[in-house]
Parts: structure tokens; sequence; C-alpha cells
């Protein structure tokens, strides 16, 4: 029995560790995808050779968070397997096919133009390799909608019926794809990818701006970032809202978890800014809250009764702390992004945008927010799921594979080493792509001094790219 | 249920293919890793590598389309097989991840390069023969209990496993020799040819290894490959093997420089076929049908609008891709 626990208590540790790297590379290459296709066209619209630099500048840094995002994204294909077999059998009819549509559609589409994305600028042209970076661009795209349509069906499952195998039969398909929670995750999720790349964006500009203002590269690049950061970050604050208030509709009780709300208040609940929930005793601790705001915010009436975690068995409660504490953590990095939104649109209208250290140095510590919310956002989300894998039909005790706690701390201990490994030196490779000032003439992936051409085959093009250097010039 | 639309086994047929695309395409990518090591530092590494960087990625999500797909079809064999087969999958996972990234990041850091190039190589051997046991551990048949997998965490280790990742070793550094054949010229070319030939002579041996033992194995498969009259279909395969073997090598010979990897695609699909006699009609051999683990028709048919529509696109801008980046490969510019 003991091992029964810990095997599964080792197989959610290593879901969580591999889902949480991986969700950090599409996190940023959403939305660097959707940059890189506007850099392109602004740049095949304007000729502006600061747009092509920027795109060069960025394609680098892409190829390497694209090239971990598939790694690591392969491991979660086969885990599902490995490790949750039982989920596997019994979810696969309806997880199993979304899935494959998100190969079909999105994976191929990527990884079919990504190599022409990356080196075919001489061979095919500027006008079909926008394409291929739209192609690519739209991929990212399409893979996140069938991938959160798979996790929202976990979390509001609908449109199926049950075999006497136990296993998910679905019934219809537009019901389980347009699953209620779906189009709110999907925005969310979306969003906190372009919002997570333009805080990378703005601050690499911010950076370099620090040590010289005048550089237009890094002009460019931090003012579409701030752009961005101050018409998303207030966009989606108003579709967090949104998206907890379908929450509150469908899962109340992760609600509950996030609000810390462990009793029931029938007349107005308090908003917990902060405390120290504790789940066994049923209570938060040292808390500062707000009457009635609570309610204020969920039903838009002070006095609306909010029930609390009191009238949900104990064995159906998500883990209160870890959830209570990531949703505080996505909601101050949200507030502080929608700071910095501000703070550039001051700096706009007192036009120094360029010459404002102060902004340049928090756009720089901003850097890394979008990330620690996406995953802070992410962990609400599912925590807030538990103890179930598809909510309130399967528990996840009940998922797992016939699991064997040495064979899963052995993969789990190998994950945690390789991961450490290659993923520190990779992000260390971007980092170092991007302690580099951009500057005219940006070498690309095909002609990086000191590195050969990476091109495969002798069927040079240089007809069109001599003709795009003159549409250029 | 029509026999002319038998969706289990139309999607057994879909799945196979994009199990033998996986193998072909991202085995000539393996295969280069393998024989990374005899290339010469500098240029000749480069340029192995610069022949396959720009389609690796896109080999590579056959892969999951393989698995994706198992799952969304059979999700009892898929179910069933990846425990059973646990230490050699998250083994070939690892592997695969050192594999590609070391595409990025031995360009990234050259001071680091030589460690790189070790994680290619080490990578695309461990992940290849971490492949080739999974086929060998699931033909020898696995302990299936209701639903589950019943066997210990060892099963899959045994001479016949390790016959065939050994043998997959050889066979992908058979491809990506061939591959090079094709991809490049001069004194790489010399060298990858006469590897070509070591290494098909290998690959068909072991391809005779692994087919005199395999009908043997607990299963069906003496059944499926010398009951009367089947005989007469299934004897063509090893013939056609005997023939294929023979142009293969008067290919070579010849100095033809598409036909050798035409050729070893041709003894691959053929291994791939006489693999298909053996398994079919079971997904997890001696224990579980394809009809006994196929998902709900509602299911099969959802995807199978999908893939009828999605596959030839995808193999269009496929062969796209590949067609931009054809010819030989250059391990210097051009610009």
């Amino acid at each position: 029995m003991f091992d029964d626990i810990s095997a599964l208590t080792l197989a959610r540790a290593q879901f969580a560790f591999t889902v949480s790297f991986h969700f950090i590379f599409p996190a940023f290459s959403i939305g660097l995808a959707s940059y890189l296709a506007v850099l392109e066209a602004l740049w095949l619209r304007t000729k502006n050779e600061v747009y092509l630099n920027l795109f060069k500048y960025w394609l680098k840094i892409f190829a390497l968070a694209f090239a971990m995002g598939v790694v690591s994204g392969i491991t979660m294909s086969y885990q599902f397997g490995t490790n949750w077999s039982v989920f596997s059998d019994k979810a696969g009819p309806i997880i199993g096919p979304l899935m494959a549509y998100e190969v079909m559609t999105a994976f191929f589409l990527e990884a079919g133009f990504l190599g022409v994305m990356l080196f075919g600028m001489n061979r095919v042209g500027p006008k079909l390799h926008f394409m291929a970076t739209l192609a690519v661009a739209v991929g990212t795209f399409i893979s996140a909608f069938w991938i959160l349509s798979a996790n929202s069906w976990m979390q509001t499952p609908r449109g199926f019926t049950m075999n006497d195998a136990g296993q998910f039969v679905p019934a219809d398909w537009l019901a389980i794809i347009f699953n209620p929670s779906f189009p709110y995750r999907l925005v969310h999720t979306v969003l906190g990818a372009y919002l997570t790349t333009a805080l990378v964006v703005g601050a690499v500009g911010a950076w370099h701006l620090l040590k010289d203002k005048t550089n237009a590269g890094a002009r460019v690049m931090f003012n579409m970032a701030m752009g961005l950061v101050a018409v998303a970050a207030p966009i989606q604050i108003f579709a967090g809202d949104m998206h907890g208030l379908n929450t509150l509709e469908h899962q109340p009780a992760k609600v509950m978890a996030m609000e810390g709300h462990f009793e029931s208040h029938p007349d107005g609940a308090p908003l917990i800014l902060f405390g120290i929930p504790d789940q066994k005793a049923g209570e938060v601790r040292a808390q500062i809250a707000i009457p009635k705001a609570s309610s204020l915010i969920l039903k838009h009436d002070l006095d609306a009764p909010l029930a609390g975690l009191d009238t949900v068995p104990r064995e159906d409660w998500p883990p209160v702390p870890i959830v209570f504490w990531s949703f505080r953590i996505m909601v101050g990095l949200g507030m502080l992004m929608l700071g910095l939104g501000a703070f550039s649109v001051l700096a706009r209208v007192r036009r120094s945008l360029y010459d404002w250290p102060l902004l340049h140095r928090f756009a720089l510590v901003m850097g890394p927010a979008g990330f620690v919310a996406v995953l802070a956002g992410w962990v609400t989300t599912e925590v807030g799921r538990q103890p179930f894998t598809v909510y309130g039909l399967l528990r996840t005790a009940h998922s797992a594979a016939p699991l064997d706690a040495p064979a899963v701390a052995a993969s789990l201990l190998a994950f945690v080493i390789v991961y450490f490994v290659v993923f520190s030196a990779g992000t260390g490779y971007i980092l170092k792509l991007m302690s580099h000032a951009p500057h005219p003439g940006e070498p690309g992936l095909e002609e990086s001094p000191g590195q050969p051409v990476r091109t495969a085959g002798i069927t040079p093009a240089p007809g069109i790219h001599h003709a795009a250097e003159g549409d250029a010039s | 249920m029509s026999p002319a639309l038998d969706l289990p086994t139309v999607w057994a047929f879909i799945i196979a293919f994009a199990v033998f695309a996986y193998v072909v395409m991202d085995g000539f990518d393996l295969g280069i890793g393998i024989l990374f090591p005899t290339f010469k530092p500098g240029r000749e590494r480069d340029s192995a590598m610069n022949s396959v960087a720009p389609v690796w990625d896109g080999n590579e999500t056959w892969l999951v389309l393989g698995g994706g797909g198992l799952m969304a079809a059979f999700p009892l064999a898929y179910a069933i097989i990846l425990p059973a087969l646990y230490a050699p999958i998250i083994v070939m996972l690892l592997a695969l991840i050192f594999r590609g990234v070391a595409f990025e990041f031995r360009w990234r850091d050259p001071a680091h390069r030589a460690f790189w190039d070790v994680a290619f190589t080490g990578g695309s051997i461990i992940g290849t023969l971490a492949q080739g046991v999974t086929l060998g551990a699931l033909l020898q048949g696995i302990t299936v209990e209701g639903r589950q997998y019943a066997g210990g965490w060892w099963d899959w280790l045994t001479p016949f496993s390790l016959l065939t990742g050994v043998s997959l070793v050889v066979g992908y550094a058979f491809l990506g020799a061939t591959w090079l054949v094709m991809k490049t010229e001069g004194d790489v070319q010399a060298h990858v040819r006469r590897m070509a030939g070591w290494l098909g002579a290998g690959t068909i041996g072991l391809i005779g290894v692994v087919s005199a033992v395999t009908p043997f194995l607990k299963g069906a498969y003496y059944e499926n490959w010398f009951a009367w009259p089947n005989v007469l279909l299934t004897a063509q395969v090893p013939l056609l093997v005997l023939v294929g073997t023979v142009l293969f090598f008067r290919s070579l010979m010849r100095g033809h420089e598409y036909w050798p990897f035409l050729l070893a695609l041709g003894l691959f699909g053929l291994s791939f076929v006489g693999l298909g006699i053996s398994m079919f009609p079971y997904v997890v051999p001696g224990a579980v049908t394809i009809w006994q683990a196929a998902a709900p028709d509602s299911s099969l048919i959802f995807m199978l609008v999908g893939a009828v529509v999605l596959v030839p696109i995808i193999l269009t801008y496929t062969g796209y891709a590949y067609w931009v980046f054809r010819g030989k490969v250059g391990h210097e510019g051009y610009h």
C-alpha cells in the first residue's frame, strides 16, 4: 500500500515536472512566432532593414526555444501511456483524437515549414519565406487550440457516454471540443503567451537601451513590446476575471481553494488578500481580508452568498495552499504587468519612452514575469482540478499505470538530471544571444560568422536573393 | 460491420504507415548520428549534419503521430504496451532529447562542440537501440491481465530484444549511409559508400537472423507465415528481400547515387511488411487484437475524416520542404 501511494506521488511529480518544463517553451514560442511573422511582414511592406535585422536576431533565439519545446513535448505524448495508462485507456477515445488532430493540423505544419523558415530565405525568396513563417506561427496557435481543448475537457467534460469497459465514448464532438471552459482557457492562455513574449522582448530591448539608447533595433523592439503589454495586460485581467467566473460555475471547489474560502459566507464573502491556509484545520490563518469584496468580484453583489469548502466532501478538496498561493502569484504579476503597461503609456505621453532608465529597469526586471505567471496560472488550474484527472468522474489515484515506485523514481531522477543539463545549457545559449545588441547586418542562421552555412543542397537562388536586396535598397 | 470499411483495420494501416514513415525518415537522421564519429570534425561533420538539419524536426513528428495515434485509435493497446516497455521508452525519450537539441546547440557553443557531438551520437545510438529493444520486447509478447500490463519491470530485456536493438542500430546506420551517398560528394561520399556496403551486408544478415527467430517465438507467428496456402504469399517477402539485396549491391558498385537509398528504403519496407504479417491482427502479440483494443467507432470516424484530408496535405508540404533543400549538401556558404 505504501508503495502504491509513493509511486502515485512520484508519477504526479514526474508529470508536473516535465509538463512545467515543457510549458515554458511553447509559452514563449507561440508569441515569438507571431512576433517574427509581424517583423517579417513589416520588413516586406516597408523594406526597412531594421525589421529584417530584428527578424534574424529573434529567429536565432526562436530556433533554440522551438527545439527545446519539441523534444520536451515528445516526452509528454508518451508519458500518458507509461505513467497514466488507466487514464489513457479510459479517456483515450476522447483525449487521443484531440491530440491526433493537434499532431495532424499543427505539429506537422510547424515542423514542415520550420526548416524553410530557419534556413530557406535564400532558396525560396522573401515572399514564400514569409508564408513559411506564417505557417509556423499559425501552427503554434492551432497547437494551443487542440491541447487546450483536451485539457479543458478534463476540467469540464461534456459530450460523452460511458461503455461497459469504463471508457468515455464520444457522443458529440462539438460539445467535446467546445466544452464550457475551453473558450475562456484558450483566450486566457494565448494572451498569457503573448504577454510572456512581449515581456521578454521588452526586457531585451530595455537592457540594450540602458547601454545605448540610440540603438535602432533596441528602440523598435522595446516600443513594440511595451505597446503590446499596455494593450494586452488590461485585456488579460478582464479575460482572467471571465475565466474565473466560468470556473465558479463549473468547478466551484477550485475557486474556493483560490479564494481560501474554507467556510461558507451566507451574506457576503471577504476577499482574502494574504494568509496562511491550513488544509488540515480548514482555515486561513493570519489573514488580511477585505470584507464582502470576494462576493463583489465573483457575484457583482456585496451581500451575495458564497459557499465554501465546508459544502464539499473533504476527499474532493484540492490541495488548498498550493492553489491559494499560485493564484496570488499569478494575479500579483498580472497587476505588475498592468503597471508596466501604464508606465510605458506615461512615458509615451512624456515622449521619453527611450530615455527613462527607471522604465527600462522595470521592464528588465519584468522580463521573466510572464513565465512565472503562466506557470502559476497553470498550477492554479491543474492543481485546482485535483483530486480528479477528468473532473468529478475519474480520480487521479485511479488513473495511474500499475506503477512500481523504484521504476518511477529512477525515471523521475533521470528526467530531472537531463532536463537541468539540457535546458539550462539551452537557456544559457538564449541569454548569450540576447546579450548581443541587435545591429545592422544581423547574421541569419544560414550565414552566422564562424559557422558554416547549414542549408543543404547546391541549388542557390541568387537571383531571388539579389532581387530582394535590390527591392530593399 | 461491413468488411469494406472495418475501421480498426483501416486505423491499423494508418498507424503502421505513420510508424513506417517515422522509421525510414528519422531512421536516416539517427543513422547519421550513429555514423557521426566516423567523420572528421569540421567540414565533414558539418555537411553530414547540414543534410538533415532542415528536415529532422518534421521527421520526428511521425513518432508523435505514431504514439498519439495509438492512444487515440487503440487506447487499450497504448495503455498496456507503454507500461510494459517503460524503461526502453523513457530511455528513448531522453536520448532523443540529447539528439534533438544537439542540432542547435553545437552551433551555438563552439567551445563545447565536442560535448554536443557526443550527445548527438550518443543520443542517436541509445535512442535507436531503445526503439529496437521496444520492437523486440513487443514481438516476444507481453503479459496481460484484464486491461493492464501484468509483467515485471525487466521483462523487456531478453537476448531477442537485444538482437532487435542492435539490428536497428545497424539498419539505421545503413539508411544514414545511403542517404549521405545521395547528399554528399568527394571524400565524404567515398567514405559513406564504403560504409553503406558493410552496413548493407550487416543489415540484411540481421534481417535474416531476426526473421529466422521470430516464427519460433510464442504467439501465432509460425502459423501466420507457414500455414498453407498463405505461405505462397508470405514466401514472396524473403524472395523480394533477396532481389532487393542483389539490386542494392549492384547499384552501389556501379556508383549510383539515388538507387542505394531507395533500395535501402525498399528493404526496410519489406521488413515492415514482414512485421505486419507476423503481428496481424494482434496489436499486443498473443494478447489483444486490433478489434479488442480499438477505440469506439465515434472516435475512429472523427479521426478518419481528419486523416483522409490532412495526411495527403502533410505529405505534400513535407515533400515541398525536401524539394527546397534538394541536391548536394554544402559545408560552406554560397552567398
